[in-house]
């Protein structure tokens, strides 16, 4: 066991892992950030996607250890003070998810995809997007969505409750 | 249309036809989802499933000595513990009467007949625990012979089951001249080969593996007087029936909830080996218990989709009227027979006809069973193989007269005037105007000018030829009347169930028994309910996926649920109307038959004397001033039983990129235009056929279970099975028209499985066409590059071989 120290969404927690939990492991079964979720056991589907210090990683290629002293930002945390963030918004907007298991690291990925490339081509877009799987959408109305942050135009969906009584 | 334009657009007129964005959205974009293995229950104990490496054995002996003495294990069972208990899981589609099928344990006994079958359950502490003790479970198999190739199957020994004697499972006929449909396709067939064109060719349907994004999860809580089981499925109905079946457990002491499901796409449709084991091991444990598989044992252990050889004769006069088809099946049940696995290529009898006009047809379907992972519903389910193999053969039979493969198709179709128009595989289609969508199909496409390039590549040698695919599709939905599900010989209705309650708030509860797992059933129900009931959108509230809250429903499949679930909402909207009509006339001092209700209000007839429905419901709360005898309730409940299928149709068209060099395959641009009826949201129905597309364009492309000659999965991860990704698809540009199905009062017909119906053989007779100048006939699915090369080569050789001759 080793004891980590990580900020989760703003809070920061200290607990003991084992060695070989991984960082979604870590995040969904003591944090209790179940809105990251898994969908492989092969870094293929994404579907695990947080931000570590403000970059995309899957969560389910590091370690909890290896997350010591940094910081983690989930789908949970995008939010603040109840508006959602452009991308979630969009991402509503657009109807840019159905079944939405694989959204919370779509919206992750998305987000970081923009940070390294504020004004993406469609084509930017479709291989910036890669990494992560959907089974549902075929993809139009997530390129749409992204397409619709980037190019600043405002989203319907920003008044979507984001559950948080704050 | 910009977001505010479209927000203004939310706010005017009737809600049915309105781009609503989803209610659904705000839990799964923040992450407040409650996905089976996001649950969690005091005391919980988890379970790992140890898997069979081997295809085919006998077990000769288990030692779980090990695994129990390892840390936080509580039980490990195997099938010799519950053997007595776990019963056979269920084939509810027998489709003859002496179809053959195994006894279906969910854990082995002492046979194994597929890599992936469970031979031991491991009750841990922790998900970790669980799995570590997995590899301590010591199992010695004897191994016997596997057999894997279907016509080898069917020829004799090995056999899957020896038990069985066979691997013939039953064989099926549909034939035109027994029915009464139609004449002797055989008749048919021999006039063609001595005047006209016989057209003769074996296509092979993939595997497919539906690859939902969720893993399937079961939770069990034993606790309570009922057991509580909570499973990422889109038939809780199904499932609650079947565990009192199959267990013996009393249904009423069974609640199963499907909360948040991560999609489906016909892969959960199933009762599970993994949901029966849960619910013993948490019986025999007295505790909750929880499993939850990875990607790679979903891939192994989920049922798989498709497989079928098609041999297929055609047989058409000479100026290009077709008039007979022959249809003989051979269909991969895999190892065992689920849910419905006998009956998914019999739904495609129906449809290989598609919208020609035949005057004879056979359909001969013969289930086989090897040793594989079993097959069972995959979106679109006997469809896309059925609609594959009718419209690769038009192609065909255009190639061989020379003529347009869409000119040639309009000459065999109906007619917009014809419909109703009873079909020689007995479906009496409703509505259709196949010209309408062709002609927009064809100018959104720009096909003319298509094919003016291709011609101009041809004649230039371009490395990069062009192909131009074509498949004018039509499915059958809304499964189904009761009445054709007993005569097909399934043990179930196909009804839907719903019930809506209107509280002393005025504020609507919407009870559907169709169970949602992406469909957006929560925002489309309540726009359906806020027109009928005159309430705002916002204050419809739809409740579904929980056998305690809706108690009667058969839930989501076979793009059924706004055809048939839908229907079950309207007719239970207007039994509310009803009952408040009779409360309104008794306080408003009126006839009832003086009283209309419009936008929510009863008012009577030519004065401004009126009151709301809410105030009704109010009314009956009360119940302090009521007519006599009337119970204090509007609430109803409605059960819809359709009398027909609907049946969409569509025109889909491809133009496909073939570097004939590299054999790399392009979908440059892809139009779909399709004919649904009646639209609820189409942003909804947009989202299902772009992601049915996606779906029928990775089969033609991309995916295929490919197993070893030993009967390993070998693409049995993301890494090998290749769902595509952004990366791999193009945007689609989609239109529709409408004929408005007379079947049912919504006009509607049912879109879920339409993209991937119709898709796959315009992507593969595109394919085809760009490279049919040098002489190849078919490239067997998925079009990879190297199967795209090989077949030039192959191609190439026969052509110079004969030249040189």
């Amino acid at each position: 066991m080793t004891r980590i120290s990580v900020t989760v969404d703003g809070v920061e927690y200290s607990d003991e892992v084992e060695n070989r939990t991984l960082l979604v492991q870590y995040l969904r079964e003591q944090v209790g950030k179940t809105g990251t979720v898994i969908g492989c056991d092969t870094t293929n589907c994404g579907a695990c996607t947080v931000h570590l210090d403000g970059r995309s990683v899957k969560s389910c290629t590091m370690l909890a250890v290896q997350a010591d002293g940094h910081e983690v930002t989930t789908i949970e945390g995008l939010a603040q003070d109840g508006v959602l963030h452009p991308m979630q918004a969009a991402f509503h907007d657009s109807h840019a998810l159905q079944c939405g298991f694989c959204t919370p690291g779509m919206i992750m990925s998305s987000i970081d995809l923009l940070n390294d490339n504020p004004k993406p081509t469609e084509t930017e877009v479709r291989e910036g997007l890669e990494g992560n799987l959907c089974r549902c959408t075929g993809y139009q109305n997530i390129v749409k969505a992204v397409k619709q942050v980037a190019d600043g135009l405002p989203s319907a969906g920003a008044s979507v409750s984001t559950g948080a009584s704050s | 249309m910009t977001a505010v334009d479209e927000r203004a657009a939310e706010a005017a007129g009737p809600e049915i036809g309105k781009a609503r964005r989803r209610k659904e959205d705000q839990r799964l974009i923040t992450g407040r989802t409650r996905f089976t293995d996001n649950l969690s229950v005091a005391g919980m104990l988890h379970l790992g499933m140890v898997r069979s490496p081997v295809a085919h054995a006998r077990i000769t002996a288990v030692d779980t000595g090990a695994a129990k003495a390892a840390p936080g294990v509580v039980a490990v069972l195997t099938g010799a513990d519950l053997a007595d208990k776990q019963g056979s899981l269920p084939c509810a589609w027998p489709i003859t009467a002496d179809q053959k099928a195994p006894n279906h344990p969910a854990v082995a006994v002492d046979h194994v007949s597929f890599a992936g079958e469970i031979v031991a359950v491991v009750v841990a502490r922790t998900a970790r625990e669980a799995r570590d003790a997995m590899e301590l479970v010591d199992v010695d198999y004897e191994g016997l012979p596997v057999v894997l190739d279907l016509e080898t199957a069917v020829a004799g020994a090995p056999y899957a089951h020896p038990e069985l004697g066979t691997n013939v499972s039953a064989t099926w006929v549909y034939d035109s001249a027994q029915a009464g449909t139609g004449t002797d396709v055989d008749d048919e067939i021999a006039k063609a080969r001595v005047d006209g064109v016989v057209i003769e060719r074996t296509f092979r349907q993939q595997r497919l593996i539906p690859a939902f994004m969720e893993p399937r999860s079961i939770l069990v809580d034993p606790t309570g007087e009922q057991l509580t089981v909570w499973s990422a499925t889109p038939v809780p109905h199904f499932v609650r029936i079947f565990l009192a079946l199959v267990l013996g457990i009393p249904e009423s002491k069974i609640r199963v909830i499907a909360p948040d499901v991560g999609g489906g796409f016909g892969g959960k449709l199933q009762f599970t080996p993994e949901e029966v084991l849960t619910v013993l091991a948490a019986q025999h444990t007295g505790k909750p218990c929880k499993y939850t598989e990875t990607r790679s044992e979903s891939l192994v252990s989920g049922h798989h989709g498709r497989d079928q050889l098609q041999r297929l004769t055609l047989a058409a006069t000479k100026d290009g009227t077709v008039t007979g088809l022959k249809v003989d099946l051979l269909a991969d049940m895999g190892a065992y027979l689920g849910l419905v696995t006998s009956g998914i290529p019999v739904l495609g009898a129906f449809m290989f006809n598609s919208i020609y006009k035949f005057a004879g047809y056979r359909f001969t379907d013969t289930n086989v069973f090897t040793n594989k992972t079993w097959t069972d519903a995959y979106r679109g389910a006997g469809r896309p193989e059925a609609t594959f193999g009718i419209e690769r053969m038009m192609d065909e039979l255009a190639a061989e007269l020379g003529r347009d493969p869409l000119k040639l198709r309009e000459q065999n179709w109906i007619k917009h005037e014809e419909f109703p128009f009873s079909t020689v595989s007995g479906m009496t289609y409703d509505s259709g105007n196949y010209e309408a969508a062709t002609a927009r199909a064809k100018e959104l496409f720009g096909y003319d000018e298509l094919r003016a390039e291709q011609m101009q590549r041809r004649e230039s040698g371009d490395p990069v030829q062009l192909g131009l695919g074509v498949s004018t599709f039509t499915e059958m939905c809304g499964l189904a009347p009761s009445r054709v599900l007993g005569a097909l010989n399934y043990v179930g209705g196909g009804w839907e169930h719903a019930s809506i309650r209107v509280l002393p708030t005025g504020k609507v509860e919407v009870v559907t028994g169709t169970s949602s797992h992406g469909q957006g059933h929560e925002t489309a129900w309540s726009q359906i309910v806020a027109d009928r009931l005159g309430v705002a959108f916002e204050d419809v509230e739809v409740l579904h996926g929980d056998t305690a809250i809706s108690p009667r429903g058969l839930d989501t499949y076979g793009s059924r649920s706004l055809v048939v679930g839908g229907m079950a909402v309207v007719k239970a909207a207007d039994k509310v109307i009803e009952k408040a009509r009779t409360i309104a006339a008794h306080l408003l001092e009126a006839n009832a038959d003086d009283l209309e209700f419009a936008g929510g209000r009863f008012t009577v007839k030519g004065t401004d004397k009126g009151m709301a429905l809410g105030e009704t419901a109010f009314a009956a709360f009360q119940g302090h001033n009521l007519p006599d005898g009337f119970e204090p309730s509007i609430d109803a409940d409605a059960t819809f039983d359709p009398v027909n299928f609907s049946f969409p149709h569509g025109t889909h068209l491809a133009a496909m990129e073939v570097d004939t060099e590299t054999g790399a395959v392009t979908l440059r641009k892809y139009v779909c235009v399709d004919d649904i009826g009646n639209v609820v949201n189409p942003l909804i129905v947009e989202g299902q056929v772009h992601g049915g597309l996606a779906q029928g364009i990775a089969q033609a492309l991309f995916e295929e279970a490919v197993y070893d000659e030993n009967g390993t999965l070998v693409s049995g991860s993301f890494v090998d099975y290749l769902v595509p990704s952004a990366a791999d698809l193009p945007s689609f540009i989609t239109d529709r028209t409408v004929s408005v199905s007379t079947t049912n009062d919504l006009g509607v017909k049912g879109v879920g499985e339409a993209g991937t119906i119709a898709s796959t053989p315009a992507i593969v007779n595109g394919v085809i066409d760009a490279i049919r100048h040098l002489g190849v006939q078919d490239v067997v699915m998925p079009c990879t590059p190297l199967k795209v090369w090989r077949a030039i080569q192959a191609a190439s050789s026969v052509t110079s071989k004969g030249g040189a001759a």
